[in-house]
């Protein structure tokens, strides 16, 4: 199959859907690939860095939509992309199922397949193809970035001989990927940072980036804003009461706000008001990652950087990714790589569109004719099941636990002790003294091998093996005594005793040697 | 020739057991380890001596033969045997032991020596009984456990209907010879005894099959220490005993450790099969997710700490000098490349530090489960080659997995894993294991050398 990437026609868009590293990828899956000419440029990707990577140029997007069977691109297709489509072809590309009921038709009408990567289904086998993952962490990344472009302080804290700087205070607000990106990179920096999440569960994740967890004093049974999907739910009216009383309680605090609330196939949420705006100090900086969806701040302008009266910028960009092209082209290329790895399964350049596979099934919108989206749930639920926790030992359970251990082993000791004083009685009691004599160099040398044998290394354990094994055949012993016997049947067995015993003395020995000469130290 | 008097050769066997004992204790480290062999190898040869030269041994041209043969074949054995085989090797020596007891014993019955009393008498059927018995059950054993180690039998279990009954009974019924010998019955009982205690030694090894091999083998060990120990009371010498009961200890230690490694009992694995699940096993969620070459040699590129886990599939594919020359290239490159080997990877105690010892990977970066488990966390890159139940995660998470409570290596805290390993089939358990559906988890499927040799080509 041919796979084509066109040029992006939506005004600012510098991403590109393939870049020369994920074509020769394609290649090794048996595609071809071609692209319009100058598609990569804004992303730094030259033509002919693809043309070195094996990719067919064509100078026209007519000519690109003309060629290929497969066409992947970044955003949603405007109208004169949709009607270049044709039954056959497939579609692969940001298209925004939800919000886009004419270009759905327009898809189906064409009797066109439409993957739509932000309907990949949030399972770990798909992350690899999880594009709304990539890109909002880019977004997380680039949110901070343009704070700290925007904020006249230092990120992190200092003593300088000048004097003392605080560190700036970062607040993100919903801890997904593009939040946890904005912590990871926000800590690195060396700013104080909070996070704040409707699901419980993700406060580890959160102090695993090295962020504060703010929490809600709630009463009620702490509700579990986790839907399905690993995405967030709505939230009661009361627990958003509490939440939005919590953020106007340190938003004087603040330095910097990072928003990424997102609720699926919804407007953002507003959670940063006026009144929090009002509430912040002049110079601080509200990065708005929601503003595509309304925003999650009452300030925020889509696709602007507005200074609101008080002096608090707040920036409302939507093209966070496509401000790092180069890296959001890479990432996005290799997720179109990964979903056409899944749709080549023989890695034969044959295209096999498995309606039965949960993930193509849930990313693919149109289909042959017909519209198929909404999909039905995906089978594999993307967080496991909570477990009901175990709960903790305090350390006087442990340390009773440990006594009650010891004084059961003491007692078990004292019982074998009893048991073989018992038995040594009953031998002592019937034994001739000869065997008696021999018995005591028993016992002692048992014990003599506990206390030795307990030594050895484990790494030696075979060694120890081969070598006791040379040892035991000293029972060779026993047979040269009896060899000389008259008995010819003696003599004959004692003679074969002799003979496997030594194999044994001598095979166990050089064994062991050849062994331990393999041990070197690095 | 110059003969011994007793007390010299008994001032010979004390020189002789101390020489054991040190040659023993020099096994706590590698270094002393080469040179404790020699003790082992002088007090062998001062015993032998000391008997060939003392009271009633003539050194005759059939001794000397027998002698000249034996050690002829033990050096080539020893020259020649792989160190994959090792395992098969032990095995077959320990029936050595065993056979050698069962004859001495019956030599004694033939040729009995003079007894004081009837007390003495007693004594000495039951040493002769004794010696017997356990040295026909480490030979049958012993051959059965190399048949298998060797691939000449089926590894799996073989599990009888009434197994247990019939052991019952074969070990009563050699109670009853037992008795009937020392009333003076006749040779005959002891020699049917030798004939059951052949089929008791057989089928118990029988229905113990691979993964279990370790224990058994370090059992059969055991054993041929106390037949030569058994050997040594029928004969009247010291030296036979306390040799014999070091072996046999070290035997029971080694066994021990295996099972305390399984978390099993050691009557339960002795008596065979696994025992089976408590309750419904959790439900695994996420599938197994492959990769392939240069997935990994990308992982391992980024990679600052790596570890390696090797188990008995590393020893089958051979796989042990690809997987040295990846260590030594990762190493060359600056990395952190260390092993981390549980008890009972492979079919002998220690085998995979033998193993990688052969293929020169050096010993200090070889380490222990309890040395290495708390590493894991911190590490970036785990790759699994050929084991399986030892790492599997169920046995912390599932209370009610079969092999709950057995210590393993946690491999999956670490932040990414790859599993070597030939198809999607289970472990020696039988049962799932949980480790190859997580997320940090991908499978890299194929013969473990020829997917080490395939990541060597991409790491130059």
């Amino acid at each position: 199959m041919k796979i084509g990437t066109p040029k992006e026609l939506y005004p600012g868009e510098n991403r590109v859907a393939m870049t020369p590293a994920s074509a020769l990828q394609l290649v090794k899956l048996g595609h071809q690939c071609v692209l319009e000419s100058g598609a990569g440029d804004a992303a730094d990707f030259s033509d002919a860095d693809y043309a070195d990577a094996g990719v067919e140029i064509v100078p026209s997007a007519a000519a690109l939509w003309d060629a290929a069977d497969v066409i992947a691109k970044v955003r949603q297709p405007d109208e004169s992309e949709l009607k270049l489509l044709s039954a056959g072809k497939t579609l692969v590309c940001f298209f925004n199922p939800g919000g886009n009921e004419e270009g759905l038709a327009q898809a189906r009408d064409s009797g066109a397949n439409v993957i739509a990567m932000e309907m990949v289904p949030r399972i770990s086998r798909a992350q690899k193809m999880d594009a709304l993952s990539s890109m909002a962490n880019i977004a997380g990344y680039r949110a901070v970035i343009e704070a700290s472009n925007n904020f006249g302080r230092f990120f992190t804290g200092q003593i300088t001989a000048a004097g003392k700087v605080a560190p700036a205070r970062v607040l993100v607000v919903g801890a997904g990927v593009a939040g946890l990106a904005a912590i990871g990179t926000a800590t690195s920096l060396g700013a104080q940072v909070y996070a704040f999440d409707v699901r419980p569960e993700v406060a580890e994740q959160i102090e695993s980036m090295g962020a504060e967890f703010v929490f809600l004093e709630f009463d009620e049974a702490v509700q579990d804003g986790a839907e399905t999907g690993g995405y967030a739910a709505p939230s009661s009216p009361e627990f958003r009461q509490k939440q939005l009383e919590k953020f106007l309680e340190i938003a004087p605090d603040i330095d910097i706000v990072i928003t990424t609330a997102l609720i699926p196939n919804r407007d953002a949420p507003k959670l940063w008001l006026t009144e929090m705006l009002d509430a912040m100090k002049r110079g601080s900086v509200v990065v708005d990652l929601a503003a595509e969806r309304g925003g999650n701040c009452d300030a925020t302008v889509p696709d602007k950087k507005i200074v609101t009266d008080n002096g608090v910028t707040v920036i409302g960009y939507t093209d966070f990714p496509s401000r790092m092209a180069t890296q959001s082209s890479e990432l996005y290329a290799s997720n179109i790589r990964h979903m056409m790895h899944d749709l080549t399964p023989e890695k034969d350049g044959v295209i096999v569109h498995n309606m039965e596979d949960d993930v193509i099934r849930g990313a693919t919108v149109a289909f042959e004719g017909e519209v198929t989206f909404p999909p039905p749930p995906p089978k594999i639920q993307a967080i496991a099941a909570k477990k009901p926790a175990t709960p903790e030992k305090t350390p006087e359970e442990l340390a009773a636990e440990q006594a009650a251990a010891n004084k059961r082993a003491g007692r078990n000791q004292i019982g074998l002790l009893v048991l073989g004083a018992v038995l040594m009685y009953f031998i002592g009691q019937y034994a001739p003294a000869s065997f008696m004599r021999h018995f005591i160099v028993f016992v002692l040398a048992v014990f003599i091998g506990f206390q030795v044998i307990w030594n050895v290394s484990h790494a030696l354990h075979t060694p120890l093996m081969a070598v006791t094994n040379a040892i035991s055949g000293i029972i060779i012993l026993g047979a040269l005594l009896q060899i000389g016997s008259s008995s010819g049947i003696v003599a004959l067995l004692a003679s074969i005793s002799v003979l496997i015993a030594a194999i044994n003395v001598v095979g166990g020995f050089m064994v062991t040697r050849r062994m331990l000469q393999m041990f070197q130290k690095s | 020739m110059f003969d011994l008097s007793s007390e010299m050769q008994t001032a010979a066997y004390i020189a002789s057991a101390v020489l054991f004992i040190l040659s023993l204790g020099s096994l706590s480290d590698q270094e002393n380890a080469k040179r404790g062999v020699w003790f082992g190898i002088v007090g062998m040869a001062i015993a032998v001596l000391a008997t060939i030269f003392g009271p009633g041994v003539e050194l005759g041209p059939i001794l000397i033969l027998m002698l000249v043969v034996g050690a002829g074949v033990g050096i080539y054995v020893a020259k020649n045997v792989e160190m994959t085989g090792m395992p098969q090797l032990v095995a077959a020596l320990h029936s050595f032991v065993g056979l050698a007891a069962v004859f001495i014993g019956i030599n004694s019955d033939i040729d009995p020596p003079a007894l004081a009393d009837n007390a003495e008498r007693i004594i000495h059927e039951i040493e002769v009984f004794l010696g017997v018995f356990i040295g026909a059950i480490t030979f049958t054993g012993s051959i059965v456990a190399y048949a298998k180690l060797a691939g000449r039998l089926d590894g799996k279990a073989l599990i009888l209907p009434a197994r247990h009954i019939l052991n019952i009974a074969l070990v009563v019924l050699c109670l009853v010879l037992m008795f009937m010998y020392m009333n003076h019955a006749g040779s005959w009982t002891l020699y049917l005894m030798t004939l059951l205690a052949f089929i008791i030694g057989a089928h118990l090894v029988l229905a113990i099959g691979g993964a279990d091999m370790p224990v058994v083998v370090s059992m059969l060990n055991s054993y041929s220490g106390w037949a030569a120990a058994a050997t040594g009371f029928l004969l009247g010498n010291d030296l036979l005993i306390v040799t014999g009961a070091l072996v046999g200890s070290s035997g029971a230690i080694l066994s021990y450790i295996m099972c305390k490694a399984m978390n099993r009992k050691f009557l339960s694995v002795i008596l065979g099969g696994f025992g089976g699940p408590s309750g419904e096993a959790m439900a695994i969620e996420g599938e197994q997710i492959a990769i392939d070459a240069d997935g990994v040699a990308a992982a391992l590129q980024d990679a600052e700490q790596v570890i390696i886990v090797p188990g008995y599939g590393m020893a089958v594919a051979q796989a042990q000098q690809s997987v040295s020359e990846l260590t030594r290239r990762l190493r060359a490159a600056g990395k952190t490349v260390r092993f981390g080997i549980h008890p009972v990877a492979g079919r002998l105690p220690g085998h995979m530090n033998v193993l990688l010892a052969e293929a020169k990977v050096p010993y200090d970066i070889v380490l222990e489960m309890d040395e290495i488990n708390d590493d894991f966390p911190q590490t970036d890159v785990v790759i699994v080659i050929g084991s399986n139940d030892i790492v599997n995660p169920a046995a912390q998470e599932d209370p009610n997995s079969p092999i709950a409570g057995m210590p393993v290596l946690e491999v999956w805290k670490a932040k990414q894993v790859f599993v070597s390993k030939r198809g999607q089939g289970t472990g020696y358990s039988g049962i799932e294991n949980p480790l190859f559906f997580k997320e940090n988890t991908r499978m890299f499927y194929g013969d473990a050398k020829s997917s080490v040799d395939k990541l060597l080509s991409m790491l130059d």
